[in-house]
Protein backbone atom coordinates (compact mmCIF):
# COMPACT_ATOMS: atom_id res chain seq x y z
CA UNK A 1 0.00 0.00 0.00
CA UNK A 2 1.91 3.35 -0.83
CA UNK A 3 2.08 5.99 1.49
CA UNK A 4 -0.75 7.82 -0.10
CA UNK A 5 -3.14 5.00 -0.19
CA UNK A 6 -2.49 4.89 3.71
CA UNK A 7 -2.85 8.41 4.35
CA UNK A 8 -6.27 8.54 2.14
CA UNK A 9 -7.28 5.32 4.45
CA UNK A 10 -6.90 7.39 7.61
CA UNK A 11 -9.09 10.16 6.09
CA UNK A 12 -11.69 7.93 5.14
CA UNK A 13 -12.53 6.31 8.05
CA UNK A 14 -12.72 9.98 9.86
CA UNK A 15 -14.73 10.50 6.83
CA UNK A 16 -17.36 7.99 7.29
CA UNK A 17 -17.32 7.98 10.98
CA UNK A 18 -17.88 11.97 10.75
CA UNK A 19 -20.61 11.12 7.92
CA UNK A 20 -22.45 8.48 10.61
CA UNK A 21 -22.80 11.13 13.75
CA UNK A 22 -22.69 14.27 12.03
CA UNK A 23 -21.95 15.12 15.58
CA UNK A 24 -18.97 17.52 14.45
CA UNK A 25 -20.09 19.01 11.38
CA UNK A 26 -23.37 20.14 13.04
CA UNK A 27 -20.93 21.17 16.52
CA UNK A 28 -18.35 23.16 13.64
CA UNK A 29 -21.49 25.16 11.53
CA UNK A 30 -23.45 26.16 14.65
CA UNK A 31 -20.88 27.36 16.58
CA UNK A 32 -18.86 29.43 13.51
CA UNK A 33 -22.76 31.04 12.59
CA UNK A 34 -23.15 31.86 16.33
CA UNK A 35 -19.08 33.76 16.16
CA UNK A 36 -20.99 35.47 13.17
CA UNK A 37 -23.56 36.71 14.98
CA UNK A 38 -22.30 37.25 17.97
CA UNK A 39 -20.19 39.38 16.50
CA UNK A 40 -22.82 41.19 14.42
CA UNK A 41 -24.48 41.86 17.77
CA UNK A 42 -21.34 43.09 19.36
CA UNK A 43 -20.70 45.61 16.93
CA UNK A 44 -23.93 46.44 15.63
CA UNK A 45 -24.37 48.48 18.52
CA UNK A 46 -21.46 51.18 16.89
CA UNK A 47 -20.44 49.67 13.39
CA UNK A 48 -23.06 50.86 10.76
CA UNK A 49 -23.11 51.19 6.85
CA UNK A 50 -20.03 51.05 4.93
CA UNK A 51 -18.27 50.14 8.19
CA UNK A 52 -19.15 46.87 8.41
CA UNK A 53 -17.05 45.75 5.70
CA UNK A 54 -13.62 47.55 8.30
CA UNK A 55 -15.08 44.50 10.74
CA UNK A 56 -16.30 41.83 8.01
CA UNK A 57 -12.60 39.96 7.53
CA UNK A 58 -11.79 39.70 11.42
CA UNK A 59 -15.40 38.39 12.41
CA UNK A 60 -15.20 35.90 9.62
CA UNK A 61 -11.11 34.70 10.34
CA UNK A 62 -12.56 34.55 14.12
CA UNK A 63 -15.50 32.37 13.18
CA UNK A 64 -13.26 30.05 11.39
CA UNK A 65 -10.50 29.84 13.17
CA UNK A 66 -13.21 29.30 16.32
CA UNK A 67 -14.49 26.74 14.62
CA UNK A 68 -11.40 25.11 13.71
CA UNK A 69 -10.16 24.64 17.85
CA UNK A 70 -13.50 22.23 18.08
CA UNK A 71 -12.79 20.14 14.90
CA UNK A 72 -9.46 20.20 15.72
CA UNK A 73 -10.11 18.94 19.20
CA UNK A 74 -12.18 16.16 18.05
CA UNK A 75 -9.35 15.29 15.71
CA UNK A 76 -7.48 13.30 18.38
CA UNK A 77 -9.77 13.13 21.71
CA UNK A 78 -11.91 10.80 19.75
CA UNK A 79 -8.91 8.71 19.39
CA UNK A 80 -8.82 8.33 23.15
CA UNK A 81 -11.53 6.45 23.32
CA UNK A 82 -11.25 2.75 24.15
CA UNK A 83 -7.60 2.96 22.95
CA UNK A 84 -8.68 3.71 19.11
CA UNK A 85 -4.39 5.71 19.11
CA UNK A 86 -2.96 2.95 19.88
CA UNK A 87 -4.65 1.00 17.64
CA UNK A 88 -4.07 3.01 15.07
CA UNK A 89 -0.28 3.15 16.34
CA UNK A 90 -0.01 -0.48 15.84
CA UNK A 91 -1.25 -0.48 12.26
CA UNK A 92 1.94 -0.96 9.99
CA UNK A 93 1.83 2.52 8.55
CA UNK A 94 4.56 5.54 9.04
CA UNK A 95 3.31 7.53 11.88
CA UNK A 96 3.28 10.93 9.58
CA UNK A 97 0.71 9.29 7.32
CA UNK A 98 -1.29 9.49 11.05
CA UNK A 99 -0.31 12.88 10.79
CA UNK A 100 -1.52 13.80 7.52
CA UNK A 101 -4.62 11.51 7.19
CA UNK A 102 -5.71 13.43 10.61
CA UNK A 103 -5.06 16.91 8.53
CA UNK A 104 -6.74 15.96 5.95
CA UNK A 105 -10.16 15.16 8.22
CA UNK A 106 -9.29 18.07 9.68
CA UNK A 107 -9.39 20.19 6.44
CA UNK A 108 -12.23 18.52 4.27
CA UNK A 109 -14.00 19.33 7.92
CA UNK A 110 -13.51 22.83 7.94
CA UNK A 111 -13.90 23.51 4.11
CA UNK A 112 -17.40 22.03 4.71
CA UNK A 113 -18.10 24.75 7.41
CA UNK A 114 -16.41 27.26 5.61
CA UNK A 115 -18.60 26.81 1.87
CA UNK A 116 -21.64 26.80 4.42
CA UNK A 117 -20.71 29.89 6.77
CA UNK A 118 -19.69 32.22 3.76
CA UNK A 119 -22.92 32.78 2.14
CA UNK A 120 -24.33 32.89 5.45
CA UNK A 121 -21.82 35.78 6.28
CA UNK A 122 -22.63 37.21 2.98
CA UNK A 123 -26.13 37.72 3.44
CA UNK A 124 -25.92 38.84 7.14
CA UNK A 125 -23.53 41.59 6.52
CA UNK A 126 -24.58 42.27 2.91
CA UNK A 127 -20.66 41.62 1.46
CA UNK A 128 -20.17 39.50 -1.51
CA UNK A 129 -17.84 37.05 -0.51
CA UNK A 130 -17.15 35.09 -3.48
CA UNK A 131 -14.04 35.68 -5.37
CA UNK A 132 -11.95 33.86 -6.85
CA UNK A 133 -9.11 35.38 -4.84
CA UNK A 134 -10.86 35.45 -1.57
CA UNK A 135 -11.14 31.38 -1.80
CA UNK A 136 -7.94 31.03 -2.28
CA UNK A 137 -7.12 33.20 0.86
CA UNK A 138 -9.60 31.06 2.50
CA UNK A 139 -8.01 27.79 1.71
CA UNK A 140 -4.33 28.67 2.18
CA UNK A 141 -5.31 30.45 5.77
CA UNK A 142 -7.46 27.07 6.36
CA UNK A 143 -4.37 24.90 5.56
CA UNK A 144 -1.71 26.64 7.61
CA UNK A 145 -4.25 26.51 10.75
CA UNK A 146 -5.17 22.94 10.17
CA UNK A 147 -1.55 21.80 10.03
CA UNK A 148 0.08 23.30 13.13
CA UNK A 149 -3.44 22.69 14.86
CA UNK A 150 -2.94 19.22 14.32
CA UNK A 151 0.51 18.48 15.66
CA UNK A 152 -1.02 20.60 18.87
CA UNK A 153 -4.14 18.59 19.17
CA UNK A 154 -2.09 15.42 19.31
CA UNK A 155 -0.48 16.48 22.19
CA UNK A 156 -3.50 18.32 24.42
CA UNK A 157 -5.77 15.17 23.39
CA UNK A 158 -2.96 13.59 25.68
CA UNK A 159 -3.14 15.85 28.34
CA UNK A 160 -5.28 16.25 31.49
CA UNK A 161 -6.51 19.58 30.32
CA UNK A 162 -7.10 18.58 26.72
CA UNK A 163 -9.75 20.38 24.92
CA UNK A 164 -9.04 23.78 27.23
CA UNK A 165 -5.45 23.66 26.28
CA UNK A 166 -5.56 23.56 22.50
CA UNK A 167 -6.52 27.10 21.98
CA UNK A 168 -4.34 28.36 24.27
CA UNK A 169 -1.38 26.86 22.48
CA UNK A 170 -2.92 27.32 18.76
CA UNK A 171 -3.79 30.92 18.87
CA UNK A 172 -0.08 32.90 19.38
CA UNK A 173 1.68 30.53 17.48
CA UNK A 174 -1.40 30.62 14.70
CA UNK A 175 -1.28 34.49 15.23
CA UNK A 176 0.73 34.79 11.31
CA UNK A 177 -1.74 33.10 9.57
CA UNK A 178 -4.61 35.36 11.47
CA UNK A 179 -2.79 37.97 10.34
CA UNK A 180 -1.72 37.36 7.20
CA UNK A 181 -5.50 36.05 6.17
CA UNK A 182 -7.10 38.87 7.61
CA UNK A 183 -5.13 41.73 5.85
CA UNK A 184 -5.50 39.73 2.26
CA UNK A 185 -8.97 39.01 3.01
CA UNK A 186 -9.50 43.07 3.83
CA UNK A 187 -7.24 43.60 1.03
CA UNK A 188 -9.77 42.03 -1.78
CA UNK A 189 -13.22 43.71 -0.02
CA UNK A 190 -11.26 46.92 -0.78
CA UNK A 191 -10.40 45.69 -4.33
CA UNK A 192 -6.96 45.95 -4.14
CA UNK A 193 -4.76 45.00 -6.73
CA UNK A 194 -3.05 41.14 -6.19
CA UNK A 195 0.20 42.36 -6.40
CA UNK A 196 -0.44 44.36 -3.04
CA UNK A 197 -2.20 41.28 -1.48
CA UNK A 198 0.78 39.23 -2.59
CA UNK A 199 3.12 39.26 0.38
CA UNK A 200 0.43 38.09 2.49
CA UNK A 201 -0.32 35.19 0.33
CA UNK A 202 3.29 34.32 0.23
CA UNK A 203 3.52 34.51 4.17
CA UNK A 204 0.47 32.22 4.04
CA UNK A 205 2.21 29.88 1.87
CA UNK A 206 5.39 29.89 3.58
CA UNK A 207 3.26 28.89 6.62
CA UNK A 208 1.16 26.48 5.27
CA UNK A 209 5.15 24.46 3.93
CA UNK A 210 7.60 25.11 7.02
CA UNK A 211 4.86 23.66 9.85
CA UNK A 212 3.75 19.99 8.15
CA UNK A 213 7.33 20.00 7.80
CA UNK A 214 7.94 20.45 11.66
CA UNK A 215 5.72 18.05 11.81
CA UNK A 216 7.57 15.25 9.67
CA UNK A 217 10.14 15.35 12.06
CA UNK A 218 8.67 15.42 15.39
CA UNK A 219 5.59 13.51 14.86
CA UNK A 220 6.78 10.69 15.97
CA UNK A 221 7.78 12.00 19.40
CA UNK A 222 3.89 12.97 20.34
CA UNK A 223 2.54 9.99 20.00
CA UNK A 224 4.94 7.40 20.63
CA UNK A 225 4.47 5.39 24.19
CA UNK B 1 32.92 17.64 45.32
CA UNK B 2 29.17 18.74 45.95
CA UNK B 3 30.97 21.32 48.37
CA UNK B 4 33.19 22.90 45.30
CA UNK B 5 30.12 22.91 43.26
CA UNK B 6 28.47 24.84 45.51
CA UNK B 7 31.28 27.52 45.99
CA UNK B 8 31.32 28.33 42.37
CA UNK B 9 27.81 28.48 42.78
CA UNK B 10 28.19 31.36 45.33
CA UNK B 11 30.92 33.36 43.50
CA UNK B 12 29.03 33.22 40.73
CA UNK B 13 26.06 35.01 42.38
CA UNK B 14 28.31 37.24 44.59
CA UNK B 15 29.87 38.19 40.73
CA UNK B 16 26.75 38.88 39.07
CA UNK B 17 24.81 40.67 42.37
CA UNK B 18 27.79 43.33 41.85
CA UNK B 19 27.30 43.87 38.27
CA UNK B 20 23.71 44.11 38.65
CA UNK B 21 24.84 47.09 41.52
CA UNK B 22 26.85 48.47 38.97
CA UNK B 23 24.72 47.94 36.56
CA UNK B 24 21.89 50.22 38.69
CA UNK B 25 23.92 53.29 39.31
CA UNK B 26 24.92 53.54 35.67
CA UNK B 27 21.57 53.34 34.41
CA UNK B 28 19.68 55.52 37.31
CA UNK B 29 22.96 58.08 37.72
CA UNK B 30 26.18 57.14 35.84
CA UNK B 31 24.70 57.00 32.02
CA UNK B 32 24.54 61.13 30.47
CA UNK B 33 21.64 62.64 30.22
CA UNK B 34 19.69 61.97 26.99
CA UNK B 35 19.33 65.19 24.55
CA UNK B 36 15.27 65.51 25.49
CA UNK B 37 13.03 68.23 26.09
CA UNK B 38 11.15 67.57 28.70
CA UNK B 39 12.63 66.36 32.12
CA UNK B 40 10.26 63.06 32.70
CA UNK B 41 11.70 62.31 29.13
CA UNK B 42 15.12 62.02 30.24
CA UNK B 43 14.24 60.04 33.12
CA UNK B 44 12.06 58.08 31.50
CA UNK B 45 14.89 57.15 28.49
CA UNK B 46 16.92 55.83 31.23
CA UNK B 47 14.76 52.94 31.49
CA UNK B 48 16.22 51.37 28.29
CA UNK B 49 19.32 50.26 30.04
CA UNK B 50 16.97 47.85 31.96
CA UNK B 51 14.68 47.12 29.23
CA UNK B 52 16.30 46.57 26.61
CA UNK B 53 18.44 43.76 28.05
CA UNK B 54 15.59 42.28 29.34
CA UNK B 55 14.11 41.71 25.91
CA UNK B 56 17.50 40.28 25.07
CA UNK B 57 17.57 38.21 27.79
CA UNK B 58 13.89 36.60 27.31
CA UNK B 59 14.61 35.81 23.52
CA UNK B 60 18.22 34.58 24.30
CA UNK B 61 16.36 32.34 27.06
CA UNK B 62 13.72 30.87 24.59
CA UNK B 63 16.64 30.15 22.10
CA UNK B 64 18.36 27.73 25.11
CA UNK B 65 14.81 26.16 25.32
CA UNK B 66 14.51 25.48 21.92
CA UNK B 67 17.98 24.13 21.50
CA UNK B 68 17.52 22.27 25.01
CA UNK B 69 14.32 20.54 23.30
CA UNK B 70 16.20 19.72 19.89
CA UNK B 71 18.90 18.04 21.84
CA UNK B 72 16.63 16.26 24.04
CA UNK B 73 15.03 14.38 21.39
CA UNK B 74 17.91 13.61 19.51
CA UNK B 75 19.24 12.33 23.31
CA UNK B 76 16.96 12.14 25.86
CA UNK B 77 18.90 12.39 28.53
CA UNK B 78 16.68 14.69 31.63
CA UNK B 79 19.14 17.51 31.97
CA UNK B 80 18.27 18.70 28.77
CA UNK B 81 14.58 18.99 29.59
CA UNK B 82 15.59 20.25 33.06
CA UNK B 83 17.40 23.30 31.06
CA UNK B 84 14.25 23.78 28.82
CA UNK B 85 12.11 24.24 31.59
CA UNK B 86 14.74 26.32 33.71
CA UNK B 87 15.16 28.83 30.55
CA UNK B 88 11.50 29.28 29.50
CA UNK B 89 10.50 29.64 33.09
CA UNK B 90 12.81 32.60 33.07
CA UNK B 91 11.98 33.87 29.72
CA UNK B 92 8.73 34.01 30.57
CA UNK B 93 9.41 35.99 33.44
CA UNK B 94 11.57 38.04 31.45
CA UNK B 95 9.30 38.75 28.75
CA UNK B 96 6.47 39.64 31.61
CA UNK B 97 9.32 42.17 32.40
CA UNK B 98 9.76 43.56 28.73
CA UNK B 99 5.99 44.29 28.76
CA UNK B 100 5.89 46.33 32.20
CA UNK B 101 8.90 48.27 31.33
CA UNK B 102 8.04 49.39 28.35
CA UNK B 103 4.73 49.82 29.43
CA UNK B 104 5.70 52.68 31.79
CA UNK B 105 8.37 53.80 29.87
CA UNK B 106 5.36 53.93 26.95
CA UNK B 107 3.17 56.51 29.24
CA UNK B 108 5.42 59.46 29.56
CA UNK B 109 6.99 59.39 25.68
CA UNK B 110 3.81 57.93 23.56
CA UNK B 111 1.24 59.31 25.71
CA UNK B 112 -0.69 56.22 26.04
CA UNK B 113 0.22 52.66 28.33
CA UNK B 114 0.16 50.17 24.95
CA UNK B 115 0.31 51.02 20.95
CA UNK B 116 0.09 47.73 18.91
CA UNK B 117 3.96 49.00 17.62
CA UNK B 118 5.53 46.10 16.21
CA UNK B 119 8.36 45.09 18.97
CA UNK B 120 5.40 45.60 21.66
CA UNK B 121 3.27 43.14 19.74
CA UNK B 122 5.81 40.11 19.01
CA UNK B 123 6.65 40.73 22.42
CA UNK B 124 3.52 40.19 24.06
CA UNK B 125 2.75 36.86 21.50
CA UNK B 126 6.10 35.42 22.97
CA UNK B 127 4.81 35.73 26.09
CA UNK B 128 1.64 33.96 25.61
CA UNK B 129 3.53 31.18 23.85
CA UNK B 130 5.46 30.65 26.62
CA UNK B 131 2.92 30.90 29.20
CA UNK B 132 1.35 28.14 26.93
CA UNK B 133 4.88 26.05 27.54
CA UNK B 134 4.72 26.22 30.98
CA UNK B 135 0.63 25.58 30.70
CA UNK B 136 1.55 22.38 28.75
CA UNK B 137 3.77 21.00 31.03
CA UNK B 138 1.33 21.27 34.36
CA UNK B 139 -1.21 19.08 32.28
CA UNK B 140 1.21 15.79 31.79
CA UNK B 141 2.01 13.86 34.49
CA UNK B 142 4.44 11.36 32.96
CA UNK B 143 7.90 12.73 33.00
CA UNK B 144 9.01 11.36 29.75
CA UNK B 145 5.90 12.71 27.75
CA UNK B 146 6.23 15.89 29.30
CA UNK B 147 9.67 16.51 28.26
CA UNK B 148 8.73 15.21 24.77
CA UNK B 149 5.72 17.16 24.38
CA UNK B 150 7.55 20.26 25.61
CA UNK B 151 10.47 20.06 23.45
CA UNK B 152 8.17 19.79 20.45
CA UNK B 153 6.15 22.61 21.43
CA UNK B 154 9.09 24.31 22.39
CA UNK B 155 10.72 24.04 18.87
CA UNK B 156 6.74 24.65 17.01
CA UNK B 157 7.19 28.22 19.32
CA UNK B 158 10.36 29.22 18.30
CA UNK B 159 10.13 28.24 14.42
CA UNK B 160 6.83 30.60 14.86
CA UNK B 161 9.11 33.33 16.22
CA UNK B 162 10.34 34.70 13.28
CA UNK B 163 7.13 34.12 11.14
CA UNK B 164 5.21 36.30 13.36
CA UNK B 165 8.21 39.09 13.66
CA UNK B 166 7.51 39.00 9.37
CA UNK B 167 3.89 38.74 9.87
CA UNK B 168 3.89 41.45 12.71
CA UNK B 169 6.66 43.76 10.57
CA UNK B 170 4.51 43.57 7.40
CA UNK B 171 0.99 44.84 8.81
CA UNK B 172 2.35 47.88 10.96
CA UNK B 173 4.50 49.03 7.97
CA UNK B 174 1.35 49.28 6.44
CA UNK B 175 0.65 52.26 7.96
CA UNK B 176 2.76 55.30 8.63
CA UNK B 177 4.66 55.34 11.55
CA UNK B 178 2.73 56.62 14.72
CA UNK B 179 5.74 57.68 16.99
CA UNK B 180 9.24 58.55 15.60
CA UNK B 181 12.24 55.92 15.89
CA UNK B 182 12.47 55.78 20.16
CA UNK B 183 15.95 55.01 20.28
CA UNK B 184 17.79 57.48 18.60
CA UNK B 185 21.72 57.73 18.48
CA UNK B 186 23.47 56.23 21.72
CA UNK B 187 26.67 58.47 22.79
CA UNK B 188 29.70 56.98 23.91
CA UNK B 189 29.02 57.40 27.20
CA UNK B 190 25.83 55.88 27.25
CA UNK B 191 26.61 53.43 24.84
CA UNK B 192 28.64 51.76 27.34
CA UNK B 193 26.32 51.81 30.25
CA UNK B 194 24.25 50.32 27.77
CA UNK B 195 26.95 47.85 27.04
CA UNK B 196 27.42 46.79 30.57
CA UNK B 197 23.73 46.66 31.48
CA UNK B 198 23.50 43.87 29.01
CA UNK B 199 26.48 41.74 29.80
CA UNK B 200 25.09 42.05 33.69
CA UNK B 201 21.57 41.03 32.69
CA UNK B 202 23.27 38.07 30.68
CA UNK B 203 25.43 36.66 33.36
CA UNK B 204 22.46 37.40 36.05
CA UNK B 205 20.49 34.79 33.62
CA UNK B 206 22.85 32.65 33.64
CA UNK B 207 23.01 32.91 37.41
CA UNK B 208 19.25 32.33 37.59
CA UNK B 209 19.90 28.97 35.16
CA UNK B 210 22.10 27.63 37.34
CA UNK B 211 20.00 27.97 40.69
CA UNK B 212 17.06 26.85 39.00
CA UNK B 213 18.72 23.94 37.21
CA UNK B 214 20.36 23.10 41.57
CA UNK B 215 17.06 22.97 41.95
CA UNK B 216 15.47 21.22 39.52
CA UNK B 217 18.01 18.36 39.93
CA UNK B 218 17.66 18.41 43.57
CA UNK B 219 13.56 17.53 43.20
CA UNK B 220 14.80 14.88 41.08
CA UNK B 221 17.41 13.68 43.77
CA UNK B 222 14.78 13.62 46.34
CA UNK B 223 12.03 11.93 44.11
CA UNK B 224 14.50 8.92 43.18
CA UNK B 225 15.45 8.30 46.88
CA UNK B 226 12.09 8.33 48.15
CA UNK B 227 10.73 5.63 45.27
CA UNK B 228 14.23 3.62 46.43
CA UNK B 229 13.09 3.53 49.86
CA UNK B 230 9.24 2.78 49.50
CA UNK B 231 10.19 -0.28 46.80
Amino acid sequence: MSYLRKVVAILWKDLVAELRTKEMFSAMFVFAVLVVVTFTFAFDLRVTGERVRQVAPGALWVAFAFAGVLGLNRAFILERDRGCLEGLLLAPVDHTAIFFGKMASTLVLMFVVEALVLPVFTAFLGIDLFNGWLLLVVALGTVGFAGVGTILSAMTAQTRAREVLLPILLLPVAAPVLIAAVKATAGILDGLAVAEIGRWLRLLIAYDLIFPVVAVMTFDYIVRE
Amino acid sequence: MRRDKNRWLIIWTGLSAAMMIVALYLALAGAPEANLQSQTGRYAQRIIYFHIPTAWVGFLAFLVTFVAGVAYLRNPRPEWDRIALSSAEIGTLFMLGVLVSGSIWARPAWGVWWVWDERLTISLIQFLVYAGYLMLRASVEDPARRARFAAVYGIVAFISVPINFVAIRLWRTQHPLMFGSSQGGLGPNMRFAFFFCLIAFTVWYATLMAHRLRLERLRDEVERLRQSILS
